[in-house]
């Protein structure tokens, strides 16, 4: 296990960034960024050594041999959980957006009551290393495992390509390392974790990473509310009165406000209907996210570190508790950016909100110029590194352990492997599928890919989920309506997905960019009289600022138009969307269900009806539930 | 781990284990039915009752930001009165069918 050469290979990666290019953190102090990562990498890859030595089997090499204890799976879950769209982008809606945000937050830890009640424990009574492996239990194995490892690799592929594309385009706009390399670099750092380290490492670097997010947000929040006597009606009064926030609400809601008091247009933000404005989008959003979570491989795969059934249900407790508790201060952390740094700023560097939390970092440190102030935010950068390395593991772990143990082990050589040859082939999966995310994160580049999160969630709230609930309550349940189940619930999922309004459609892209086009002329006469006008230097830059953007702007519509220059339809074929319906979990979710309720009515498997008595007293029981391994 | 096979019906059908199952089943499905509901109340409170979502109640505190908070801590309440419940009743029940188990029925 050549660990050492492999750090030496991350920290290669990470040498040649490019030099012109320009991030939030400032150039003189971007190497205080790199030596707090190049920490925590240091640090994560002593681990790994570590793990390494002692990763020899499978047990080992998928579930950390069931040795861990329920406070640190309660971390780990909420490191492998917590990605940078939690860490940056809600924080980031709250500021923009005030209550929406917040609201959006909420359906993350209700998820965790499906996962506690009904899920955590069962499985780890009748599971061993894989979703795979709990659906295999009454069903016909190897039906079973082909069908659950399509779905948890697909579901594992979305969530991974919205982390390699969204974590590039983040470092990108916080260091300013060019997208490239910092897919290759986390590619790599991700891989030398699960590839030497298997479940023991990732378990380590989740529960790091998850320590590191917890205080920095910790240490944010206490100073962006020490200055209001930790009142919260104190804090809000100050968020209500601030002038960049009436102006952020003035913006959003455009004429209306003109009736509005400066008061009203404070309180206004504290109030719904600023971001989220279809609720059919939102319910359907929040089924995906409190089903979907339950189903999710890599959460899953979790529960079956711990030794017992009880450790379960310790570590949903703490995760609950961490995740929640984070969320609360994602509350304190955008609104305090939207008061201290301010909506207008922070979309300028990032439209969708993602540098608040960052640029609130730098302001408590002292501002842009300070040391503290770019130390802070040097810190809250490596953090967020460290958070997509960390959730992008787990993941890589979850469909490596579906190709090699579901796949490999249990269909092609019909479970007969030894220890070494399934550790092996769980290590070569490893190395497929993170090469084959470093490719995808490089080839989707620029591709919009934030409604890929959504889509994880819907397909594994629409596959996964009605099939392990109803193999584990529905005597009834069987191998026909598992198969029906999984496959049609994950492609009606992403079926809808691609005729909905989240794809692109070249003509609606053409029409807005021509729109700009057209704008240009009378934009570009009024920046340059104002120019001409501009009396002291003040009013010229904000002229020439002006002038710039028009320009900028002109630009980009001009692109756009080349780019889809021969395009009519969108990547299906369609001109404009089929639905309106951005989440498609309304639809496919009780779709799912309905097919695993018909497929196991219309298909006879005697083995499913045989187990049932097994498979519930097992489930409620604990009796021979794998145990944790010696090592 | 030894892996002697098990009466499986006769576990099934032990009073014990009906006792865990009737007080299971019923208890988990509630609270999941529970805080399903309560937390779909916040996205349609805030898009169907917006007025009453504006009122204020301390400050510039609203009912709507007291809701949205309460969610976090009807979502921990849940987990603790459910965690109480196992640890101090299903755990006992289970420990007890566990060590029985190889009994029941005759089985082997």
């Amino acid at each position: 296990m050549n660990v050492r050469r492999t750090l030496a290979a991350a920290l290669l990666a990470l040498a040649p960034f490019a030099a012109h290019a320009q991030g939030a953190v400032n150039q003189d102090y971007r190497f205080l960024t790199f030596a707090v990562f190049g920490a925590i990498i240091a640090l994560t890859m002593y681990v790994t050594y570590l793990a390494a030595r002692r990763v020899k089997s499978a047990s080992q090499f998928y579930a950390a041999g069931r040795s861990v204890s329920g406070i640190q799976n309660g971390w780990a879950i909420a490191g492998d959980y917590l990605s940078a769209a939690s860490f940056l982008g809600i924080a980031g809606l709250i500021s923009l957006y005030g209550y929406d945000g917040f609201m959006y937050s909420v359906g993350w830890l209700v998820a965790y009551i499906t996962v506690l009640l009904v899920i955590a424990e069962p499985c780890r009574n009748i599971g061993k290393y894989t979703l795979g492996d709990i659906l295999a239990f009454r069903n016909k194995p190897k039906a079973a495992k082909t069908v659950a490892a399509i779905s948890t690799i697909t579901v594992s592929i979305f969530y991974l390509t919205a982390q390699m594309v969204g974590g590039g385009v983040l470092v990108k706009t916080l260091i300013g390392i060019d997208y490239e390399v910092s897919v290759i670099t986390v590619g790599v750092l991700m891989l030398a974790y699960v590839v030497f380290g298997g479940m023991v490492a990732t378990t380590w670097v989740q529960i790091i990473k998850a320590v590191l997010l917890v205080t920095a947000s910790v240490i944010l929040v206490f100073f962006t509310w020490m200055p209001y006597g930790f009142s919260l009606p104190g804090f809000l009064d100050a968020v209500v009165a601030d002038p960049k926030v009436q102006a952020q609400v003035v913006k959003l809601i455009g004429d209306p406000a003109a009736q509005m008091s400066a008061s009203e247009l404070g309180q206004r933000f504290l109030e719904p209907g600023l971001y989220l404005k279809n609720p059919i989008d939102q319910i359907s959003l929040g089924m995906a996210l409190v089903l979907g979570t339950a189903g999710m491989p890599h959460i899953l795969m979790r529960f079956f570190t711990v030794p017992t059934a009880q450790d379960a249900r310790t570590s949903v407790i703490w995760a609950m508790g961490i995740i929640g508790g984070f969320y609360v201060l994602t509350l304190f952390l955008g609104l305090g950016a939207a008061i201290n740094v301010g909506a207008a700023k922070i979309s300028s560097i990032d439209a969708g909100g993602n540098m608040a939390g960052p640029l609130l970092a730098q302001y408590i440190g002292g501002g842009e110029s300070s040391l503290l102030g770019n130390l802070f935010l040097a810190f809250v950068a490596a953090v967020a590194f460290a958070t997509i390395v960390a959730v992008v593991a787990g993941l890589v772990l979850a469909s490596a352990s579906a190709m090699s143990h579901d796949i490999w082990v249990g269909v092609v050589k019909g479970e007969h492997a030894t220890q070494e040859e399934e550790v092996r082939a769980a290590r070569v999966s490893s190395v497929i599928v993170g090469v084959l995310a470093i490719a995808i994160g490089i080839l989707a580049k620029g591709q919009n890919v934030a409604h890929l999160v959504a889509l994880a969630f819907a397909v594994a709230a629409s596959s996964n989920l009605p099939a392990v609930l109803l193999t584990l309550y529905w005597k009834k349940c069987n191998t026909g309506g598992v198969v029906l189940g999984m496959l049609v619930g994950a492609f009606v999922a992403i079926a809808l997905v691609m005729v909905s309004p989240n794809m692109t459609y070249p003509l609606a892209v053409k029409a807005t960019a021509q729109k700009t086009i057209d704008a240009t002329p009378a934009k570009l006469e009024k920046a340059n009289a104002e120019l001409a006008a501009a009396v002291d230097d003040a009013a010229r830059a904000t002229a020439q600022k002006a002038l710039d953007k028009a320009n900028a702007d002109l630009k980009a519509a001009q692109g756009k138009l080349e780019q889809f220059k021969d395009q009519t339809t969108s990547l299906v074929g369609l001109e404009k969307p089929l639905i309106e319906l951005r989440n498609p979990g309304i639809i496919s979710i009780p779709l799912g269900f309905l097919c695993v309720l018909l497929g196991s009515l219309f298909y006879r498997d005697k083995r499913a009806e045989e187990m049932w008595d097994e498979l519930y007293v097992r489930q409620n029981t604990g009796i021979h539930a794998e145990g944790a391994s010696a090592h | 781990m030894s892996r002697s096979t098990m009466n499986w019906a006769a576990i099934d059908r032990d009073p014990r284990f009906q006792e865990l199952h009737r007080r299971k089943a019923g208890f988990l499905w509630t609270l999941m039915a529970i805080s399903v509901a309560y937390y779909f109340a916040l996205p349609i409170g805030a898009a169907y009752f917006q007025d009453l979502f504006k009122v204020k109640v301390w400050g510039p505190i609203n009912v709507g930001l007291v809701f949205a908070l309460s969610e976090f801590i009807v979502a921990w309440g849940i987990a603790w009165i459910y965690a109480r419940r196992a640890n101090t009743q299903f755990d006992a029940l289970a420990a007890e069918i566990n060590a029985n188990a190889a009994g029941m029925g005759g089985g082997r």
